[in-house]
């Protein structure tokens, strides 16, 4: 598979959060205001990136050499939660300006299943380090398209007519649904 | 097995390694007290302090941003905790409020039809809100369903109301509300809050320099709710006895249902409420924040300097009044006579300003009984002048130094410090304003037989109250217009025996619009007198300037005023503001008090160690544009209450108060005159 199909597959055909349903809370959770999801859709790109490769250097070099590999999921909890941590630091110390736009988001996603998710398809997939860098970035990318354009379709649902029983979260899952149904057209085209 | 269990503990290892040591190569000092303070507060994250986060609030506890109750969730314990690790005492946080700002009228219908979600958001960002005017209130009550507290509903009139005991302050409501209706305060910050363009403002209130709410106040006297209308005032101005009796009212120029119908009796009313405070025999209690500890120096106890320090108090610092005359007042006791303003009535509102902790000085005068580096020594933190304009300006004719030549303000401090003055039987008062009314009423009253007042130019140009000159020419007054005096005769004991003067007739007019007086040749003519008083303006009297003090770096203006940033009556030297006729050049009791909360603002934002500010998009007293408006459809003709007065053969003989107070059915009809501006939902197109 070249780059090019994988980068679409990534961001459309198997968007995470549309296609494989990860990370649905700060799907819901985050998407009220365009503010909180841009600031979200930033910091899940970084820490995907991050912890994608990381977690793929570590199966490939220590987990497979060894025989471990059905340590994985314990071994990438503890991985990604470290590296959030060391991240949060890092930027508090470094760049104060970007750990200011993206603080209060960092510690949500050290458990986000999304990030794990990612993870643990670069594995599943066997892809190589590049391919899983490439992959890890734009499922993250396709993670914050998916969730900016919902938090513009939440912002707009605000002017609806809803009917009273609706209104609100459960509006959002119907519009949730309806997102995810379109994605589906994509499927088949990688 | 075993690679499992040490691969685990590995990792473990590993990751923790890293951890601490990125904790220390990372390491960002934080204050320690972020963390006590972190764990005293309740950790859910809720953001019901308006912080984002637990941490976040704890941050700005410490850095002093937020009172040690900022947390809505803790208990009474933890926030003296708290309280004692800030070194402060618990309770020292003044509390937050909601306060909404478009309360009353009938709600207008809607304006367009609308079905979509009930929410004011929603309306807002569709049509802009307007339900009928662009900011009053919509109704739909998302501030009701953003409260967790439920301490708002929408009342009976379809706004919301908020009960004081259940809010917590913690600002949902204020974000929820996309139209600034609800704003929460603390009372300091309301007390210190400027009119600004984006405010809901009646007209009458833009224009008052008091900033005065006055719908508010009005809409509670037609409800009978007389100490609330008390507390309104007294937010924006602590002489209401005094205005209520002095004030030219420029607010009533302004008011909307003066376009179709007289104007309301707008100062009739405050005079009714305070009126009603006084003779209830008792003081309604003034809540003044926690103390700061910060002491302010206020030079000259006139209606500058009094509000100045009443507002001071009331946000937590410590003023303290130094008043060259015996008595404090200013203006209001030494200039303004008994008989439009009694001394019985000003003393017990002045007292009920100095009760709330204000210390006074009397008898000493800056410049000669202590000096500005003594003030310093002593330990104030800032220096406010509020010093008056008490110098009277001379004719420069010959024959002023005869005996039986006086000048306005020395006349009238003379008198209302019961000192004796020698009146003559026939006088002259030169000069068109308020002093010179006021000195010509009170001769009347001592007895004088005639008394002329001598203007250069017309009655329509005389800058007096129009009321005064009213009722001077009720007392028997006689007026001589188009006069320019040019010299005053005396008799061999130089005492004054007659006032010449040239007549003048009425030229091109000049920068200020006024047609300019030029005077007739050959038309000398003499007023056969035997008391002169001149009264042709002041200025401010400088004379403790020029000692080699920090005061000869003040910047004074050309009319020997100090020159201050307008918006923040701030001076050249930082720690020193001034307000007031010494800032503004003789101006109007309301223009000082205006200008006293002014200071007080940015006095207090010196105290504090902030940058000395305007408060953005300040309206000082400008209009707000479209809210002036052409006409005012639906408004039926009422007669303007008249304001009772003692008969004039009964009052000329004495200094007994001449304008007297409206009855209290009077003050309700009054009331009912009002069209609540900015409160009631007012439709242009309807
Ligand atoms: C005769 C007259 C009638 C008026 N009538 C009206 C009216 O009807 N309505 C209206 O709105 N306005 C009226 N005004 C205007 C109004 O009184 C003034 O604008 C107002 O009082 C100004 O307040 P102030 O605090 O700036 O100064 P002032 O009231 O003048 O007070 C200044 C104080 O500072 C003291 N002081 C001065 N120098 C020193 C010093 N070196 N050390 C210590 N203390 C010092 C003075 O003794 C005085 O008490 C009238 C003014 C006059 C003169
Ligand atoms: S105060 Fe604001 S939020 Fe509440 S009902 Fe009125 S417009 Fe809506
Ligand atoms: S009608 Fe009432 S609110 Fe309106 S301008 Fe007049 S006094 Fe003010």
């Amino acid at each position: 598979m070249g780059y090019f199909e994988l980068i679409i597959a990534c961001i459309f055909v198997n968007n995470i959060l549309l296609a494989q349903f990860l990370g649905n809370c700060p799907f819901l959770g985050t998407s009220k205001k365009m503010e909180t999801a841009v600031g979200m859709s930033m910091a899940v790109v970084f820490v995907t990136v991050m912890a994608g490769t990381l977690t793929w250097v570590i199966y490939t070099y220590i987990l497979v050499n060894f025989d471990l590999v059905y340590l994985r999921t314990i071994a990438f909890i503890v991985v990604i939660a470290s590296l959030v941590q060391f991240v949060e630091m890092f930027l508090k110390k470094s760049i104060p300006a970007l750990y200011a736009g993206l603080g209060i988001f960092l510690p949500l996603i050290t458990t986000n299943c999304a990030v794990m998710g990612v993870c643990v398809l670069n594995i599943d997939k066997e892809f190589t380090f590049l391919q899983a860098l490439v992959a890890s970035l734009f499922y993250a990318v396709g993670f914050g398209l998916a969730l900016i354009l919902f938090a513009g379709l939440r912002e707009r649902t605000l002017l609806a007519r809803v009917p009273k029983p609706l209104q609100d979260t459960s509006i959002a899952l119907v519009t949730a649904g309806m997102i995810s149904l379109a994605f589906f057209a994509f499927q088949g085209m990688v | 097995m075993v690679e499992s269990i040490l691969f685990t503990f590995g990792l473990g290892a590993v990751c923790g390694l890293i951890l601490s040591f990125a904790s220390k190569i990372f390491y960002v000092y934080e204050d320690p007290r972020i963390a006590i303070v972190e764990n005293l507060l309740a950790g859910a994250n809720c953001g019901g302090c308006g912080f984002a986060g637990c941490s976040a609030a704890a941050e700005a506890i410490v850095n002093e941003e937020a009172p040690a109750n900022a947390c809505i969730l803790v208990g009474v314990e933890n926030v003296s905790e708290i309280a004692i690790i800030m070194g402060s005492e618990a309770g020292t946080a003044e509390p937050l409020k909601s306060y909404n700002n478009c309360d009353g009228g009938n709600r207008a219908t809607d304006r367009f039809i609308y079905n979509g979600l009930n929410s004011c958001s929603a309306v807002t960002s569709l049509y802009g809100g307007k339900r009928d005017c662009s900011i009053g209130c919509l109704g739909f009550g998302d501030c009701v369903r953003a409260c967790g507290f439920d301490a708002i509903h929408i009342g009976p009139d379809g706004y919301p109301e908020v009960d004081e005991e259940k809010c917590v302050g913690c600002g949902a409501c204020e974000t929820a509300c996309p139209k600034s209706i609800l704003e929460v305060r603390t009372v300091s910050q309301r007390l210190l809050h400027l009119n600004a363009y984006d405010n809901a403002l009646a007209p009458c209130a833009q224009t008052c320099p008091a900033e005065i709410d006055i719908p508010r106040y009005i809409g509670h006297i037609r409800k009978g709710e007389y100490e609330e209308a008390v507390n309104t005032i007294r937010e924006r101005n602590p002489l209401l006895l005094a205005c209520g009796r002095v004030c030219p009212h420029p607010c009533e120029s302004y008011c909307r249902r003066g376009i179709e119908d007289e104007p309301v009796s707008i100062n009739q009313l405050k005079r009714f409420v305070a009126d009603y405070e006084m003779n209830s025999g008792k003081r309604l209690p003034i809540e003044c924040a926690p103390d700061t500890g910060k002491r302010i120096a206020v030079i000259g106890g006139g209606p500058a300097g009094l509000s100045c320090a009443y507002f001071l108090r009331r946000v937590g610092h410590h003023p303290e009044i130094f008043e060259a005359m015996p008595k404090l007042g200013g203006m209001l006791r030494y200039g303004i006579p008994e008989y439009r303003l009694p001394k019985k009535v000003l003393d017990w509102e002045i007292d009920g300003i100095l009760n709330l902790g204000i210390d006074d000085h009397t008898n000493v005068r800056l410049g000669i009984d202590f000096d500005f580096g003594s003030l310093i020594a002593a330990g104030f933190d800032a220096v406010f002048f509020s010093v008056g304009a008490w110098n009277d300006y001379n004719l420069g004719i010959s024959g002023e130094d005869l005996q039986g030549c006086f000048t306005g303000i020395d006349f009238l401090a003379k008198i209302g410090n019961n000192e004796k003055v020698r009146i003559g039987q026939r006088v002259a008062v030169i000069g068109g304003g308020n002093t010179a009314i006021d000195c010509c009423r009170t001769l009347l009253r001592k007895g004088v037989d005639k008394v002329y007042l001598v203007y250069r130019r017309t009655r329509k140009e005389m800058p007096a109250n129009e009321v005064e000159i009213v009722a001077s020419e009720h007392e028997g007054i006689e007026f001589v217009f188009l006069a320019a005096p040019n010299k005053v005769i005396g008799n061999e004991e130089n005492q004054v025996t007659g006032l010449e003067y040239l007549k003048m007739e009425l030229g091109e007019p000049d920068a200020s619009g006024r047609r300019r007086p030029v005077p007739v040749e050959g038309s000398e003519t003499v007023l056969d007198v035997d008391m002169i008083i001149t009264a042709i303006g002041q200025s401010p009297l400088l004379a403790f300037r020029g000692k080699g003090d920090r005061l000869d770096d003040l910047e004074i203006t050309r009319w020997n005023t100090f020159e201050v940033e307008p918006a923040t009556c701030q001076t050249n030297v930082p720690y020193i503001f001034g307000a007031g006729d010494s800032a503004t050049g003789p101006a109007l009791v309301v223009d000082a008090i205006g200008g006293g909360r002014k200071a007080a603002r940015s006095i207090d934002q010196f105290l504090k160690g902030k940058p000395v500010v305007p408060q953005p998009n300040a309206l000082l007293n400008k209009h707000i544009p479209g809210t002036i408006f052409e006409s005012v459809e639906g408004v039926i003709q009422k007669k303007r209450t008249e304001m009772p007065e003692l008969p004039v053969a009964q009052r000329i003989h004495t200094l007994d108060e001449v304008d007297l107070v409206i009855s209290e059915a009077d003050a309700l009809y009054e009331s009912n005159r009002c069209l609540s501006c900015c409160r009631l939902c007012y439709n242009a197109d309807a």
